[in-house]
Formats: C-alpha cells, structure tokens, sequence
C-alpha cells in the first residue's frame, strides 16, 4: 500500500498534471482506506480556492464589510 | 510555448493587455500582495512593483495577450524581489537556509517510519470551509500562515496559487526542475495546510475523525 507520504505527494501533483493510470489506482486505493489523506485531499482545493480568494481581494471586500 | 491564436495581431494584443483598466487593477494587487510577503514591508513592495510595471510599459512589444503579460510582469517582479533581499544582510539568506532545513524536518515528522500519518497529525475534517473567505479574521490566518512558510517555499506556492502560474512557467522563472517545484509545493502545502487547520478550521469542537 502507498503511504500518506506518497498518497500526499500524489495529490499534490495532480493540482499540476494528469497522474499517471498507476499512480490513480494507488491512490484511489489508499483513499478508500485513509481518512487523513482523504481529508487532506478536500484541504487542497479548500487551499486553492482559498488563495485565489485572497489575490482577487477577498479579504479586502471582508474587512470592508465589517468595519 | 507560443501561443498561435494571439500571433498575428501581435502589437495591437499587447497593448491591449496594458489598456485593460480591470486586468491592470487585478495584475497590480495581485503583485502587490506577492511582493508584500516576500519582502515583508510595503514600502519595498509598491517600488518594486512600480518598477515591474513600468518595464512592462516600455518593453509592450516583447509579449502577446494578457496571460504572456501576467508572466513576463510576474518574472520582473521575481528579479526586483531577489535584489532587494540580495542587498538586505547576508544573514537573512543564512536564516532563510536554516528555516528551510527545520521545515524540512518538520514536515518528516509528520508521518512515521512508515510513512504513515502520526495519529495527531492525521488531518481532520474542517468546519465551513466556503464560510471562511467572508471572514476577516480567517485572511489575518491566512496571511500569517503564509508568511510562516520558508521563503523559497511561499514563492513558488504563491506563483502557483496566487498568480496562478503554471509549472512550466514557474520553473523557467525560478531556474528550477519539475522534480524540485513538486517536492516544494507539496511541502508547502503539507505545511499551510497543518497551520490553518490548527489556526482555524479545527480550532473548535475538534472532531474525532
Ligand atoms: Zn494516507
């Protein structure tokens, strides 16, 4: 079986490119079994939107609303 | 690399990337935000954008459509940062170095022997993810996390997450491999992920998983 550390690494990458048939099966295996790495999965995209939140000002419109 | 449906009305495209008033805007305060956490002062950040922003002025002829001016800005932008911190004492290279080699370590021992997660390490679900973006205080976690990362690390997180660069174009702007941009990203986002969980998403009513 993959690690987390591995399973972790995978997802990663699959923000940057297409993993490869092998590398999907593993993963998609270890995450039936791994409750972190699925979490950490959903963390990813939560990250992602998260960020290009903050680059479009997000956090300005937030400050503005409550002050 | 070159993009074929901007080719043939090169100069009129690049100028039009420059008169995009909103583009412009948006560039600007994503810059801002970039150079503003690497170099952790304002002051510093605004003249090196200004700089950046003026080169791609004078130089309009040496890129095709928005996308090609995002990068070559951003690529500008890199180099004006990595002079600044050049001229800055060298010990804040040496710190930066150190900082990076005890992330490093940090992030191994997130996982056992094995390589299986330590049980206070698994990630746990998070409360109202969509909720966070609306609340002030979640950027001020979000900033500070950020900045907690090594600097090489956030670089290359925030050209990716931010600036929404892709890997190819990061790795040309950095002079580094796509092995070296995977170990990072992946570091860095083990990192800022462990940061706004304990900060943040997990802060209350800690779930068992
Ligand atoms: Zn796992």
């Amino acid at each position: 079986m993959l690690s987390c550390n591995d399973a972790t690494r995978l997802l990663s990458e699959s923000q940057e490119q297409r993993l490869s048939f092998r590398e999907r099966m593993r993963l998609t295996a270890h995450l039936m079994m791994c409750s972190g790495c699925k979490n950490f999965g959903k963390h990813l995209h939560v990250v992602r939107e998260a960020a290009r939140a903050y680059a479009a000002g997000e956090d300005e419109r937030a400050d503005r609303e409550l002050s | 690399m070159s993009n074929p449906e901007a080719e043939p009305a090169a100069a009129s495209s690049s100028s039009a990337a420059l008169q995009d008033g909103p583009f412009i805007e948006d560039l600007r305060r994503q810059m801002i935000k970039f150079a503003t956490l690497q170099l952790g002062n304002p002051h510093w950040a605004e003249d090196a954008v200004q700089e950046a922003l003026a080169g791609a002025y004078k130089n309009a002829g040496a890129f095709r459509g928005h996308a090609a001016l995002k990068t070559w800005v951003f690529a500008i932008l890199k180099n004006k940062i990595a002079d600044v911190l050049r001229q800055r004492e060298r010990t804040v290279e040496v710190s930066a170095l150190l900082r990076e080699d005890e992330s490093a370590d940090e992030i191994a021992a997130l996982f056992d022997e094995r390589g299986f997660w330590r049980a206070a390490e698994r990630p746990v679900g998070w409360r109202d993810p969509e909720q966070a973006v609306h609340d002030r205080q979640f950027w001020r976690v979000f900033e500070t996390c950020l900045e907690a990362l090594p600097p090489q690390w956030a670089r290359v997180f925030m050209m990716r997450e931010l600036i929404e660069l892709t890997a190819d174009e990061i790795c040309d702007a950095l002079g580094i491999t796509a092995g070296n941009l995977h170990v990072t990203l992946h570091r860095a986002r083990l990192r800022l992920r462990r940061c706004l969980e304990r900060n943040w998403f997990a802060e209350e009513g800690k779930r068992p998983c």
